[in-house]
């Protein structure tokens, strides 16, 4: 918690400010009881108006400052956490962007929106609590408490009785409370879970036929929640309203026994409405501290998920000392590279990778799933780092240059085409902003999308849908091979970026690539065997190895997986014979 | 990705109140329909009428009785001189609490029953409805949208619901109690103790009014905000390989520091209220002892009345300060409801007629007689296709993506119905056919293997509910994926993550097939997969999908020579039309569209 209230630091003044104001309002309040007292003991009592009348111009003129306080108190307090929040939320942004690959793998983009939005307001909610109501709870029952002795010590002895009676029945309730509540949550969560595969899954439900099925365990997570949900509102409908009763009881006990006093003339009538008064003062800050364990238990997991986000290093960073690229020409060399996940070489992804690619060259990677294809190429732009051995780009290892300089020298159409909503144009435009129409046009023909661009009736200005569900696969895929073109990279990487694409189009899209990267590095990953046949060199990646590398003619000849896998997908070893 | 956003929006307490301010992710809309929305949910809370006449009964008995309690307070001051009388008024008061205290419970009791059951129907309705709606419905709205409808929309009027009954009808009751109990005490004071009252209204409504564009403009903003963030997050990979973070997060600055401001201005507003009451009412005490001393010492007034009206003054500003909050809450619930309404509302499109009837004892002959289909109009997808498939025979369809060949199989299954022409298995026209029966017979593998969170046993035994664990594990064998499944950690009862993101796409593909194998379906579709499946991985599936195929009629989406070759008939779709078909050979004899598809595969091949 402490951690997080740094970001209060900033606006340290206004809150203090914020909280000697509160401080001042229940002063205010607290004196109100008094007051009323000295009007019934001193002005009718004694048959005073001038009592009366002063007394009640300076209950208004306490109401006045009162109110002036809380405007203050109000003013300050939201400013202060809305500052705050806007402040935690932009620092785990920007942690966010400097997250590499790796730290992304671990945090999912549901995870992190939970932490910068519900988490965040958690969070906030306390902070302004806190300000506003929270400290002031405990003032207003000490300051309650005090002046009760002040007014009647015998009288306080029955609230002697009194607050630990509803102090414990608070503390009993929020223990009670605490396990039904988080198991709310998880019949909650039950339920989203069934709702979201639904959704996700809506094909696979109609065509197995399985609706019904669906909606008995729908209506078992449903039933679940609110029985769950029922008990737990049964039992705080029991909490309000008996503290209340208790309050209650303790007023029946002040005027009888107030009563008896004042018939006894050892206290006055006006000392025991204010008594009453008093009591009544209590009700809402002992009510406020119950609820206040478990909002601050709730805020307790939220500040952990906050920091975890905070904490996170990113995995790749600039070395100091870190040198600027400038000029590429391109040469990519893997000197006996290891790497793991999990920084642990012991199990490699990847293992002994020595490869060299030159300015120029095409190289593709075949090999099985989860066989290091993607790693491999991941390593190029220090998405990863390597965990042993080394990459070097014209000679200089990768570790050495900044990011900053790296990677717009470096082009990339990942496997899975995630495109942003706006226009097309904007997409592709996305990793160079000033380029001119033409240059976008000449990108998006190199990759194929120009003819289905402009067939949409907004051609280029056609709008992307969320995700892009207003395209096919392939023409995604299309798209961010043009986005990756338009940055005019000297390496460029496709990770199976064709996958959607129909073979005549890919065709077409090797045809224009050759032209267009005949002086550039291009490494390419692909399932089809008939996208790498031309390529300069073949790399067969097997477990993690490189288990052969050469031509398509080399590898025909020398590499029996090679065979296999031209077998497999190519036919009986019969090629067209027309 | 949408949807675990929205999941995650509602991991709120079920009934969670946290203040009129509370940065939630609930919008402030205004319901266009108030009453019939009203009337409408209304009816879920019919069945409990009875429970409700009750909690009614109960809410008037404790309004009035909270109502009583200054009054006699002020009564039992007055017999402060009077030992009798004093016992007397005490031990009413005594019995007024605990009267209230039951009335309170009981009401709690029972309306956190009816609201939590309303409640469920809301939602069982909502699902079940969904089974009904057609594919073209989920194609039309985004999941993360339908996600909010079930969990925020629901949330939404929960939260004014299981708060807002109770406390709409005791505050309104206890406003007019309050105002009738001072009448009749004493008219002078009533009426200065009223003075503040127009101030407390004045004060309310012009915040309320205020605060209410202020928070649809925030919530706008906040939506715009979210849907930045979580747009950047799943392109996360891209900013980073394109160098786009500090785009990024000028976009986020300008969206967050909206947010904030719009959120200082709103909220002090908010936030003025309930102080502001605090002090208004010890304004309102103030009148009040001072008016009361005044009129005490003309003998008009008891002291006793005084604190009768000291009490009023503190209960005046509460129902005030509630029904402000209540405003907001009933607002967004009743847009919440309209949104719900609108889901159950939705027209099921495929309903089966009235004299559909089930098909059994398939054999699995399928014709297409000049069938055509548009998803939206004007763009036909399928233009005058006609085909026949023979019993047991498998038919190869190919083309390039677009071509129209998914939208065969949607057909086929009637994901979607067609416009014109007509669709018949064995016979008789698909329409005809009760939907439950129809796809019973049909055993889908589609490309994107759809794994539900349960473990890999559930999984297979998705294809058939009835089935034991031998068969599922006989129907894995079958597929080619018992090796696999026994070697993950706790082989069949291993838990799957969401969409099984613990196995890889081949491995997922096999599990689908075991499904598939598990249903035992007259008629096979498969979308054959292309991407991300390692070849030997690729061999093992078309071994279990031949296996599978055998003996059944059976459509393929063929990516892979080797289906095309031992298809029965290859049938080569392009935009929407069939425009070549026959067999393999028979087809790069022709010449045409295939051959030139089958030579770009070889380009370049010294064969």
């Amino acid at each position: 918690m402490q951690r997080i209230l740094r970001f209060l630091k900033p606006y340290r003044r206004d809150s203090i400010l914020a909280l000697l104001l509160m401080v001042a309002m229940t002063a205010a309040d607290l004196a109100t009881p008094g007051l009323v007292q000295r009007i019934i003991d001193l002005g009718i009592a004694q048959n005073n108006m001038t009592v009366v009348r002063n007394t009640t111009l300076l209950m208004l003129g306490a109401g006045v400052v009162s109110a002036l306080l809380t405007v203050g108190n109000s003013v300050l307090s939201v400013r202060v956490t809305q500052h705050f929040a806007a402040d935690l939320r932009s620092a785990l942004f920007r942690r966010v962007q400097s997250f590499s690959f790796g730290n992304l793998d671990h945090l999912q983009t549901g995870q992190l929106m939970v932490r910068l939005t519900s988490d965040v307001n958690q969070v906030q909610q306390i902070v302004l609590m806190s300000l506003r109501i929270l400290t002031r709870a405990p003032l207003l029952l000490l300051g309650s408490f005090g002046l009760m002795i002040l007014t009647s010590p015998q009288l306080a002895l029955i609230m002697a009785a009194l607050i630990p009676a509803t102090t414990g029945m608070v503390l009993v309730f929020v223990a009670k409370g605490r396990p039904l509540f988080l198991e709310v949550q998880r019949k909650l969560d039950k339920l989203n879970t069934v709702l979201q595969e639904n959704l996700a899954g809506v094909r696979v439900v109609k065509a197995f036929v399985r609706g019904d099925h669906e909606n008995a365990r729908f209506d078992a997570a449903n039933t679940d929640l609110m029985g769950q949900t029922i008990k737990v509102i049964r039992l705080f409908a029991i909490l309000v309203p008996t503290l209340f009763l208790f309050i209650n009881l303790g007023m029946v006990a002040v005027v009888w026994f107030g009563g008896q006093r004042v018939i006894h003339e050892t206290l006055t009538t006006g000392q025991v409405v204010a008594f009453v008064n008093y009591l009544l003062s209590t009700i809402f800050p002992l009510l406020l501290m119950g609820m206040m364990v478990n909002i601050l238990s709730a805020a307790q997991a939220s500040v952990h998920r906050i920091l975890e986000v905070l904490d996170s290093a990113p995995e790749v960073q600039n070395r100091p000392g870190a040198c600027t690229l400038s000029d590429m020409k391109g040469r990519v060399a893997f000197e006996n590279v290891c790497f793991s996940y999990n920084h642990d070489c012991s199990e490699p992804v990847l293992n002994s990778i020595s490869l060299v690619a030159e300015p120029g060259e095409t190289v593709a990677i075949l090999g099985a799933t989860g066989s290091g294809k993607s790693s491999l190429i991941h390593l190029i732009p220090r998405f990863y780092d390597v965990t042993s051995g080394q990459i070097t780009i014209d000679g200089t290892d990768v570790r050495d240059v900044t990011l900053e300089s790296l990677r717009p020298h470096i082009g990339v159409a990942l496997q899975d085409a995630v495109l942003f909503s706006g226009s097309i144009r904007d997409n592709i435009r996305y990793g160079r902003a000033d380029a001119t129409d033409e240059e976008v046009i000449a990108a998006a023909k190199a990759a194929q999308a120009h003819d289905f661009i402009v067939d949409f009736p907004g051609g280029y200005d056609t709008q992307i849908g969320q995700r892009g569900v207003n395209l096919s696969g392939g023409q995604k895929q299309r798209i961010a091979i043009a986005r990756a073109l338009l940055i005019r990279p000297r390496i460029l990487i496709l990770d199976d970026s064709t996958s959607s694409v129909d073979v005549e189009t890919e065709a077409k899209i090797e045809a224009a690539l050759e032209q267009l990267m005949a002086d550039r590095t291009s490494f390419v990953i692909a399932q089809r065997v008939s996208t790498v046949l031309r390529a300069d060199k073949i790399v067969v990646l097997e477990r993690g190895q490189i288990a052969a590398v050469g031509t398509h003619s080399d590898l025909m000849a020398s590499s029996p997986i090679y065979q296999e896998i031209y077998e497999s997908q190519l036919g009986d070893g019969g090629g067209p014979n027309g | 990705m949408a949807s675990s956003m929205s999941h995650r929006q509602t991991r709120r307490g079920p009934f969670g109140h946290r203040g009129p301010g509370a940065m939630r992710g609930m919008r402030v809309e205004k319901a266009r329909d108030v009453r019939g929305t009203l009337l409408r949910l209304s009816t879920y809370l019919r069945p409990f009428t009875p429970a409700l006449v009750l909690v009614v009964f109960l809410i008037v008995l404790s309004t009035a009785l909270g109502v009583l309690g200054p009054y006699l307070l002020g009564m039992a001051v007055d017999q402060f001189g009077n030992p009798s009388g004093l016992l007397r008024v005490t031990l009413f008061m005594l019995g007024a609490y605990v009267l209230s205290w039951l009335a309170q419970v009981g009401q709690n009791y029972i309306m956190a029953t009816v609201m939590q059951k309303a409640l469920r129907t809301v939602r069982r309705d909502l699902f079940e409805h969904l089974q009904l709606l057609s594919l073209r419905f989920f194609d039309r709205q985004p999941h993360g949208e339908l996600m909010s409808r079930l969990t925020n929309d629901i949330d939404a009027i929960n939260r004014a619901l299981s708060q807002g009954i109770t406390q709409l009808v005791s505050n309104l009751l206890s406003l007019v109690g309050v105002l009738v109990a001072m009448f009749t005490l004493n008219l002078w004071l009533a009426l200065g103790s009223l003075t503040v009252l127009p101030l407390m209204v004045l004060l309310t409504l012009a915040v309320a009014k205020r605060t209410f564009e202020g928070f649809r403009r925030l919530q706008m903003q906040l939506g715009q905000l979210n849907g930045m963030m979580e747009e950047t997050f799943s392109g996360q990979r891209v900013v980073r390989a394109f160098g786009q973070e500090a785009a990024a997060i000028e976009a986020f600055d300008r969206n967050n520091v909206a947010v904030r401001d719009t959120g200082i201005q709103t909220m002090v507003l908010t936030l003025l209220i309930p102080p502001m009451m605090t002090v208004l009412s010890n304004a309102d005490i103030a009148v009040v002892a001072g008016l009361g001393g005044w009129l005490a010492l003309r003998g008009m007034a008891t002291v006793g009345t005084i604190v009768t009206f000291i009490g009023y003054a503190r209960k005046f500003a509460q129902p005030l300060r509630h029904l402000a909050n209540l405003y907001n809450s009933v607002q967004a619930a009743l847009a919440g409801a309209e949104r719900v309404f609108e889901i159950i509302d939705e027209q099921p499109e495929l309903v089966d007629v009235p004299d559909a009837t089930a098909l059994d004892d398939i054999k699995g002959e399928v014709v297409f007689d000049h069938v055509s289909f548009h998803y939206v109009p004007d763009v036909p997808v399928l233009k005058d296709v006609s085909l026949t498939a023979q019993p047991g025979r498998t038919i190869a369809l190919v083309g390039p993506t677009g071509a129209g060949k998914t939208t065969m199989v949607n057909l086929l299954t009637r994901f979607y119905d067609i416009q014109d022409g007509a669709i018949r298995v064995d016979g008789r026209d698909i329409r005809k056919i009760q939907k439950r029966s129809l796809r019973q017979e049909l055993g889908i593998v589609l490309q994107d293997t759809f794994l539900f969170s349960d473990t890999v046993m559930e999984n297979i035994r998705y294809g058939r509910l009835d089935a034991s664990d031998e068969e599922c594990i006989e129907a894995a064998r079958l597929a080619n994926a018992d090796q696999f499944i026994r070697q993950l950690p706790q082989g069949y009862q291993t838990e799957l993550s969401e969409r099984g993101s613990n196995l890889s796409q081949g491995q997922r593909q096999l599990l689908a097939i075991a499904r598939a194998v598990l249903t035992d379906p007259g008629i096979l579709i498969l979308d054959e997969a292309t991407s991300s499946v390692d070849t030997r991985t690729e061999v093992r599936i078309q071994e279990a999908l031949l296996r599978l195929m055998e003996g059944r009629t059976s459509f393929v989406i063929a990516h892979r020579l080797s289906t095309i070759r031992n298809a029965d008939k290859v049938l080569v779709i392009n935009e929407g039309r069939i425009i070549e078909r026959g067999t393999h050979e028979e087809l790069l004899a022709q010449r045409g569209f295939y051959y030139n598809l089958y030579m770009s595969q070889f380009k370049g091949t010294n064969m």
